[in-house]
């Protein structure tokens, strides 16, 4: 029971550490800052979310009593990270021309948020001049 | 009364859980300590949502899971192979538009958060009345099914869980 129950755990924590490398390599890797994006935000998941499993695994059979802290980490992640990832994202859009300029069209009579005061929803938009989508 | 008492139920049920995982051990001292804190911290930052959401079907919560569970599994074997074996200046990386049907900010923001942990996908921006969602996927040969994809398996559900 216990070998079985090792097996599990370093076959999680090995699983969470390769999409963790997998993530670096993708933030070393890819050209520019959106692609960038990509990897910390995988290996938050599938790469966090393995070892932490494992961890909990372990502690539950073998470690001797049951730890519920991984799920507030869990809890945690999820909620931060894809705000930070928003962030940067909306940080970048800003400061980069070429970026705006392969922004599609919102499809709505308002632009972006990050160039257009954002109207309350359920009143009519706001009309701007410029209402393409990008910023003019 | 009741409404003075607990003006968001919700949320001091999940305060007091996640102060009770924080202390990680089960007692009735955290456990009072909690639903101070519960019911203290409602009451104090009542005016910065003056709209809360309602869940309108909460059981519906579960299955959401799991199927973000399972694209995750899945979408972060697929970036990894795109990762580790295609030359990133062939990755045919392009931001998309996502026009939602959702309306209340919450789901929105669940909607927003779910893409950006998905791999392969990370969600930008919204347009400025919150009627679309500016989307960065890291390669796509088919956008529309890429749009197609995330109404109908992840904006479907939260429409149901929260509308």
């Amino acid at each position: 029971m216990t070998f079985i129950g090792e097996l599990i755990v370093s076959v999680l924590i090995l699983t969470g550490t390769f999409f963790l490398l997998v993530g670096s390599i993708g933030l070393a890797k890819l050209p520019d800052i959106m692609r960038r994006l990509h990897g910390p935000t995988k290996s938050t998941t599938l790469g966090i979310g393995a070892t932490l499993i494992g961890s909990m695994l372990y502690f539950a059979f073998i470690g001797g009593g049951l730890s519920l802290h991984e799920v507030l980490i869990t809890l945690f992640l999820f909620l931060t990270a894809p705000v930070s990832a928003y962030m940067i994202a909306k940080a970048h859009i800003l400061r980069s021309g070429s970026t705006q300029a392969s922004l599609p069209a919102t499809g709505r009579k308002t632009g972006w948020a990050t160039f257009h005061r954002p109207v309350p929803t359920g009143k009519p938009a706001h009309r701007d001049p410029g209402t393409s989508g990008k910023a003019t | 009364m009741m409404n003075r008492l607990l003006p968001h139920p919700s949320l001091t049920v999940m305060i007091v859980l996640v102060w009770l995982l924080l202390a990680n051990d089960f007692s009735i001292g955290h456990l009072v300590l909690g639903l101070i804190i519960g019911l203290l911290v409602p009451r104090f930052t009542g005016v910065y949502w003056p709209d809360r959401g309602r869940l309108r079907n909460p059981r519906a919560i579960l299955g959401y899971l799991l199927v973000v569970a399972w694209d995750i599994c899945v979408s972060n074997i697929q970036v990894a192979y795109l990762v580790l074996f295609r030359r990133a200046d062939t990755l045919r990386s392009r931001f998309v538009t996502v026009p939602l049907d959702l309306r209340t900010h919450d789901a929105i923001a669940v909607l927003a958060g779910t893409i950006t942990m998905t791999p392969g996908t990370v969600s930008a921006d919204t347009s400025a009345d919150g009627r679309s969602l500016l989307v960065h996927c890291l390669d796509t040969d088919d956008p529309d099914a890429l749009v197609a994809q995330i109404k109908d398996r992840y904006e479907r559900r939260l429409k149901e869980i929260f509308e």
